[in-house]
């Protein structure tokens, strides 16, 4: 795995990122500045963190979108390569088209931090392979905007297609609108494109992947990165 | 040339700050208002001199920047 992991201002969770790259893989990420026009190279993975990019002005993720390194990025996910958003990384993909939809205000308009579950609804990805179909994992939020909508057309395809990787549920998997934290369509938390290279998730694996943390749930994602990617020389 | 630029959000998509904005009124007495809903303005100052071309260009940064045009609709106002 060779990663990168994008550096925007604002941003607050590239240091949980980096480390938890570090110690599944074995190998320190590069950090990349936003203002960069190109990824290190050899990149076969681009992380794109979480935090607050540019105060969330405009629409949160809006302004990162469009800046220099992003260019690179779409011309990475292109020829194929990995990249995996997690929470206002989510929204900067989003906001960036590489994935459709959008993040809007959370249904109760409160922002919120606690452990959520997740049901696994695929493994047969480069980022789920390690876990079990219809798993369930306990992660953490921390996003004010999370609740994903997109027109009935664009679900109905994420649906048919599989591409709903991760659902909010109850500890028992029970799908429902009180395990449900922020109002998503289909408790949607976590979509991936058609070509199976872009995946966006609001949860944070990378704060579940030490016993410190309390729990390892993080972990398989990072794992099944590992797996699917050529071992770094 | 100034141009102001609306943006609100597309019917169907939920606006919780409308709705505590409705839930707010109500508590004030407002009890005349039926469905509120947020938008934003965004005023530009521009160097174009030429309507037309104005015009094109606003429409441009909307659908780049300033609007999520898959939640979002604009409308440009120039003034002056």
């Amino acid at each position: 795995m060779k990663a990168a992991v994008l550096v925007f201002p604002g941003i607050n969770r590239e240091t949980d990122m980096a480390k938890a790259l570090a110690a599944v893989s074995g190998v320190k990420p590069a950090m990349v500045w936003h203002t960069d026009t190109d990824l290190p190279a050899g990149t076969d993975l681009v992380v794109v963190p979480g935090g607050f990019s540019y105060g969330d002005y405009l629409r949160c993720g809006a302004i990162a979108a469009r800046a220099p390194i992003m260019r690179a990025v779409a011309a990475h996910a292109e020829r194929g390569g990995l990249v995996l958003g997690v929470c206002n990384g989510f929204q900067i993909i989003t906001e960036a088209g590489l994935l459709p939809g959008a993040l809007v205000r959370n249904a109760s308009m409160k922002f919120i931090c606690k452990e959520v579950n997740l049901k696994v609804e695929n493994r047969e990805t480069a980022f789920t392979s390690a876990y079990r179909h219809g798993q369930v994992i306990r992660c953490p939020v921390a996003h004010g905007e999370g609740n994903y909508v997109a027109d009935d057309g664009t679900i109905a395809e994420l649906e048919a297609e599989g591409r709903v990787v991760f659902r909010y549920c109850d500890p028992t998997g029970h799908i429902s609108p009180a395990a449900n934290p922020n109002g998503s369509t289909n408790a949607i938390a976590g979509i991936i494109n058609a070509r199976g290279n872009v995946l966006g998730m609001m949860p944070h694996p990378e704060n579940l992947i030490e016993a410190l943390h309390g729990g390892l749930d993080g972990r398989p994602l990072f794992d099944s990165l590992v797996a699917a990617l050529p071992k770094a020389a | 040339m100034k141009a102001r630029v609306v943006v609100t959000l597309k019917n169907g998509v939920l606006d919780p700050q409308g709705k505590a904005i409705e839930g707010a009124l109500a508590s004030l007495g407002f009890d005349g208002v039926g469905e509120v809903r947020v938008g934003k303005v965004i005023d530009l100052e521009l160097k174009a001199t030429d309507k037309a071309a104005a015009e094109a260009e606003v429409k441009a940064m909307c659908e780049r920047l300033l609007a999520n045009t898959v939640i979002e609709n604009f409308a440009v106002q120039f003034v002056g």
